[in-house]
């Protein structure tokens, strides 16, 4: 799901300069890009990057949101202010299906055809990924056994985006433990979840995906799933040219104790 | 069906084994309070909220509850709890907890029904509330006043009530909330086996190998059981099987094996399926053996009505409401009644006169023999019931008839045990008694009854539904142990235990929990109590009760600990003391007794609800109530004021000297051993010393208690004394001789059997409508009554329609029902903030094609409208219950979206339970 979404390491350190550039130039915070890579953008938002490059923060996304889900961020915060976002505990991304934030953004930074299906034309509110549902299970109470599921009752996608894995409670002998599980092709990161979560700290919340998610390398394919080998489309195998020498290796240095 | 001797006890010895090898009790678990380090005193209670019956333990410091687990060692639940239960520590300390009396004024400070509330002190309320209370009496006798209890009273609340409406007011103007909840049940209970009460217990989780629900979305209402259903089939997925029939998906959905969804109504038609398989096609599936030896074939009437107002002409009624109510007196049938009433001589497009309405019409009934049993179920073959009871018109009828018949499979099936599971799908129901009598019906034919792993069970909602409302009889009809009013031997039993005067006792039932509300608009009940329950938030058609209280001359007291909706529309509020500020005992829905002892002081100046009813009584004197009282043209209790006197009464004596403050009770002293170190405000008062009290100087709990199981000991209902239930965790009555019974009517596990029929397997003792007449399909004969003794009843019920379907005008039905979040009207659980920011609101859960059809989206604002009301709610098209086109549903715990003013108050006619999961109504945006 995070094909083109997935940011090296010298990408992020870049997003960040950018970021902070973008805070200097509109507000005269040089400190608030800092922990940016935590900061949740609306539907259909490009990759921070390029989304900090392209937003003008006219608030018109803001505006259009029914929920007043999102807000732009104030000065001495941890994103750029002026940059819409959203924080889920407080206020989750209804997942409207006419997706008026993304629709009426003047500047394409919040992209229709990200939530879109052919190639914009049908609005798809599902394939908003606004972050990832990520769960603490030290702290989740369902996994201690109590019968809470309240994010999987909440997950507008349930049963898809949150499932509930049933497994026996070998301590009391006649419960089961109800446990539920986020998954990550069908999470929108709308954070129903998070703002549902009944402990005092949110035991599931979202995270944006380049934090949440990590990243297995393009030399492996799954054999037993099909369709995996699409995951690594247009790798080209390891580069020609060798940085070193075996000679160099070989004639360096010697084994014999001193 | 049998399951052998051998068999059973090496399945219970690997089930007790796995509990065994499992359980780690820290402890903690003690039942003993224990102080810690920390200064934490822990002692063991009850969840407060649903029919479960979860224990916990309590930690206690500085008169506070500072937390709560699942008590490790409570059978039901192990040390779990659902979120609800996990709350149990914040309930009682929402912000706006009312703390002080509270009096609709004027500016002098007098009472004025269009004054504001403002303080009072407990003195001058109580003085209103008695002042109010004699002229209603005065005015209208003992019809003239009503009690809305609870199906959360404690049973020594429940208890203390019963005898002070009863035995006191000689009114039987008490009902509870249970009636909204669980009345269905009792009928079949009764009707059946002559007893109220399942047979079984929540083991048999762990012996069946199918679990049906039926109406019961026991995933979000009763959490913990379902984890025990959910392990049930993670112990041997291939062979336990769960099928879930509903009309909407709902997350039972999600683990079971099979999901039915039913038109609303038809699950009558589909048990007849599964009989009608039974007998016609798979005769050989019948316990013959079983069926001789404990049973007998019966039916009733079948034009009783739908519950509605008798009266045709009520101005307060608009025309567009007539015309469901017109159906309490007449109905034209549809194609579909054509078919199933044809043994009556019926065909479709004909008027059926409801011509047996009367509480003792709806509740006759007669026997009839197996082959007019088997003649009324011939109509209800698959094609037919398929046809009719199909939900989702998106399923192909051919799929929906292999459930169908995969369905009957399951129950026919030789040596598969099958436990029934219900709650409200098939108790708020306008033929709800039918529908459980119909699953005792199946179960009975098959032998697959009272064992473990097989029956029929009736999941109660409420806490102390059983142990209270139930067992106590804190309803209009009844008396403690299953004894009714109407019965002069049981008048003169209770009379007995309670040291009245002789025809104290008003033998006249009383108005049922929506009759109370019709009363009041009528004018005939102008003074009101409500106690531990929500009444013009949870009862249908509220529109018309709000009206009511707010506009007519009447006078109505709510005690609670929040303000709700019916406070809102009171004349005086008391504050009153919750749960862990009090001693107390539920029931739960296993026959499960559980205790607790009062473990904080009382917030503010809120007093328990015993303390209330003492204080009151103590302003009714035995001269305002004991003499001559007319109940109408052809009941009037006498003067027993002269017998009263002969027995030592005076007449100035006040109704608590005589019910409450007697020898008797005096008897019972404190301090007692067993209630060492805790508090007890009703005993020895507390430090507050509200309204200057300093206790009653006896153990009003333990006495209470002592008293009430002198109805039902040796008499089928037997109880523990007080201190044992401090000792343990609860125990399922009859308790005899200190063992409690595990399965009744079957010999292994019930001493009764043995005493009622010596040597026979089972037995069906329970005593209530055991003489019938005999008769055919159509009617009973002329002739003598039989005694079926030990017998339980196969009725034969048909399929009708619902007093209200969809039309035209207003094309969808309206379900209402619960969230796992929330707790019925949301009265503590929208106060737990994190609950609340769980599930704020309560949304309409709509099919997602007829939203698209309506021009609606996902979270739109509409307004819900039927011939009775409408409300403006958000819609949700995504989430826990996903709806087959055609059928809406809306939870009723939040009060911004008062459901029930939409709701029809049809009941089932002889429960007089509301059936809340079907009315008709139109969706428009708002």
């Amino acid at each position: 799901m995070a094909a083109g979404k997935g940011i090296d390491r010298r990408g992020f350190l870049s997003r960040l300069t950018a970021a902070a550039v973008g805070g200097v130039v509109w507000g005269g915070f040089v400190t608030e890009g800092k922990s940016a890579a935590l900061v949740l953008r609306p539907p259909g938002a490009l990759p921070e990057k390029v989304f900090l490059g392209k937003c003008i923060k006219c608030g018109i996304c803001v505006e259009a949101c029914p929920y007043d889900t999102l807000f732009l961020a104030g000065p001495g915060t941890d994103a750029p202010t002026g940059t819409p976002r959203l924080l889920p505990r407080d206020v989750p991304c209804y997942l409207c299906t006419d997706i008026p934030c993304t629709a009426e953004c003047p500047t394409g930074a919040l992209d229709v055809s990200l939530v879109s299906d052919d190639g914009g034309r049908t609005l798809d509110v599902n394939k908003t990924r606004i972050g990832l549902a990520v769960m603490d299970y030290e702290n989740c109470i369902a996994a201690w056994g109590l019968r809470c599921d309240a994010c999987y009752r909440a997950c507008p996608l349930l049963d898809k985006a949150i499932t509930i894995e049933h497994t026996r409670n070998e301590r009391t002998g006649r419960h089961a433990v109800l446990l539920p599980k986020v998954h990550p092709d069908a999470c929108t990161g709308c954070g129903l979840c998070e703002r549902a979560c009944v402990v005092e700290k949110a035991a599931i919340f979202v995270l944006p995906l380049e934090v949440a998610l990590g990243r297995v390398g393009n030399s492996y394919v799954k054999g037993w799933e099909e369709g995996d080998e699409s995951r690594i489309d247009g790798t080209t195998g390891p580069a020609d040219e060798l940085d070193s020498h075996p000679l160099d290796y070989l004639n360096s240095g010697d084994l014999q104790d001193d | 069906m049998a399951l052998t001797r051998r068999d059973f006890i090496k399945q219970a010895a690997a089930v007790s084994a796995a509990g065994a090898i499992s359980m780690k009790i820290p402890a903690s678990a003690m039942a003993q309070a224990q102080e810690t380090e920390k200064g934490w005193k822990w002692d063991k209670s009850v969840c407060r909220f649903c029919g479960t019956g979860c224990g916990l333990m309590l930690a206690t410091r500085n008169d506070k509850i500072v937390a709560v687990k699942g008590d490790p060692a409570a059978p039901v639940n192990r040390g779990l709890n659902c979120i609800k239960g996990y709350f149990n520590a914040k309930i009682m300390y929402g912000k706006d907890r009312l703390t002080q009396p509270l009096l609709r004024v004027n500016a002098q400070g007098e009472f004025d029904k269009q004054g504001k509330f403002k303080p009072v002190s407990w003195d001058k309320a109580f003085d209103v509330m008695a002042a109010k209370f004699k002229e209603a009496y005065g005015e209208l006798g003992p019809t003239g006043i009503g009690v809305f209890g609870s199906g959360q009273y404690t049973i020594h609340e429940g208890y203390a009530m019963s005898k002070l409406v009863k035995g006191g007011f000689r009114s039987n103007n008490l009902d509870p909330n249970a009636r909204h909840c669980m009345a269905s049940a009792v009928v079949g209970f009764i009707q059946t086996f002559g007893i109220d009460e399942p047979s079984g217990n929540y083991d048999d989780i762990e012996y069946t190998d199918t679990a049906v629900m039926w109406g019961a979305n026991m995933a979000e209402m009763h959490p913990i059981l379902w984890s025990r259903i959910t392990d049930r089939k993670l112990s041997n997925p291939d062979r336990v099987k769960l099928i879930n029939l509903t009309t909407y998906t709902n997350r039972c959905s999600n683990l079971a094996d099979m999901e039915i969804i039913f038109k609303p109504q038809t699950d009558l038609a589909i048990w007849n399926y599964i009989a009608n398989e039974i007998v016609y096609n798979r005769p050989e599936t019948m316990d013959k053996e079983f069926i001789e030896q404990n049973t007998v074939f019966t039916t009733g009437h079948t034009d009783l009505g739908y519950g509605m107002r008798q009266d045709k002409n009520n101005p307060k009624y608009a025309a567009i409401e007539l015309d469901t109510m017109n159906k309490q007196f007449s109905k034209v049938l549809s194609e579909a009644e054509g078919k199933t009433l044809a043994y009556l001589g019926y065909k479709a497009g004909d008027t059926m006169e409801m011509k047996h309405t009367a509480p003792g019409d709806c509740f006759a009934h007669w026997t009839i023999g197996f082959e007019e049993f088997k003649k009324g179920l011939e109509p209800y073959t698959l094609d037919f019931v398929a046809e009719l009871s199909k939900g989702d018109p998106d399923e192909s009828l051919d799929d929906y008839k292999v459930k169908l018949q995969a369905l009957a499979d399951h129950y026919l099936e030789k040596d598969r045990k099958v436990v029934s599971y219900w709650t409200m799908g098939m108790n708020q129901h306008t033929r709800g008694s039918w529908v459980n009598e119909q699953a005792y019906m199946v179960h009975l034919l098959l032998g697959k009854q009272a064992e473990p792993g097989n029956g029929a069970f009736s999941l109660t909602g409420q806490p102390s539904a059983c142990g209270t409302a139930r067992e106590v009889g804190t309803f209009a009809h009844r008396l403690p142990a299953d004894l009714i009013v109407a019965n002069p031997k049981h008048r003169e039993f209770s009379e007995k235990i309670w040291k009245l005067p002789a025809k104290t006792l008003n033998g006249k039932p009383g108005s049922h929990y929506t009759k109370l509300l019709r009363d009041i608009e009528d004018g005939k009940i102008k003074w009101a109590w409500v106690q531990v329950c929500n009444p013009w938030q949870n009862t249908a058609n509220a529109n018309h009760w709000i009206k009511a209280a707010r506009e007519m001359d009447n006078f109505i007291v709510v005690s609670d600990g929040y303000p709700t909706i019916s406070a809102k529309v009171a004349d005086l509020i008391l504050p009153s003391a919750m749960i862990f500020e009090k001693w107390g005992a539920y029931g739960n829905a296993e026959r499960r007794t559980q205790h607790w002892k009062q473990q904080v002081t009382p917030v503010g100046d809120a007093m328990p609800d015993i303390w209330q009813a003492f204080e009151f009584a103590k302003r009714i004197t035995l001269k305002e109530v004991w003499g001559e009282q007319k109940i109408n043209d052809k009941l009037t209790l006498p003067d027993v004021l002269a017998d009263a006197q002969a027995m030592g009464y005076s007449p100035d004596d006040t109704l608590f000297d005589v019910l409450f403050n007697n020898e008797d009770a005096h008897k019972y002293t404190w301090p007692d051993p067993i209630g060492e170190g805790s508090l007890n405000t009703l005993a020895e008062g507390d430090k507050r010393k509200v309204a200057g009290f300093e206790g009653y100087g006896f153990f009003v709990h333990k006495y209470l208690w002592e008293e009430y199981r002198k109805f039902g000991v040796g008499h089928m209902h037997d109880l523990a004394d007080f201190d044992t239930y401090h000792k343990v965790r609860g125990l399922k009555w009859p308790v005899v001789d200190g063992k409690e019974t595990e399965w009744r009517f079957n010999a292994e596990y019930d001493s009764y059997v043995a005493k009622k029929a010596p040597g026979q397997k089972f037995a069906f003792y329970g005593p209530a409508a055991k003489a019938l007449l005999a008769g055919d399909l159509k009617g009973p004969h002329k002739g003598d009554k039989v005694k079926y003794d030990n017998k339980a009843k196969i009725f034969f019920r048909p399929y009708m329609d619902p007093p209200e379907m969809p039309d035209k005008t207003y094309p969808f039905w309206l379900v209402t029902g619960r969230v796992l979040e929330h707790w019925h009207t949301g009265t503590m659980t929208m106060r737990v903030p994190e609950l609340y920011r769980a599930v704020p609101e309560a949304v309409c859960f709509m099919n997602p094609d007829d939203a698209a059809e309506q021009g609606f989206t996902d979270g739109d604002a509409i307004w819900i409208e039927s011939r009775r009301g409408r409300v403006k709610v958000h819609i949700e098209l995504r989430g826990r219950n996903t709806m087959p086109k055609g059928t809406v549903m809306v939870p009723f715990f939040d009060e911004r979206v008062l459901i029930n003013k939409v709701c029809l108050d049809a009941t089932c006619p002889i429960s007089k339970e509301t059936d809340y999961k079907k009315c008709a109504v139109k969706v428009t945006r708002a």
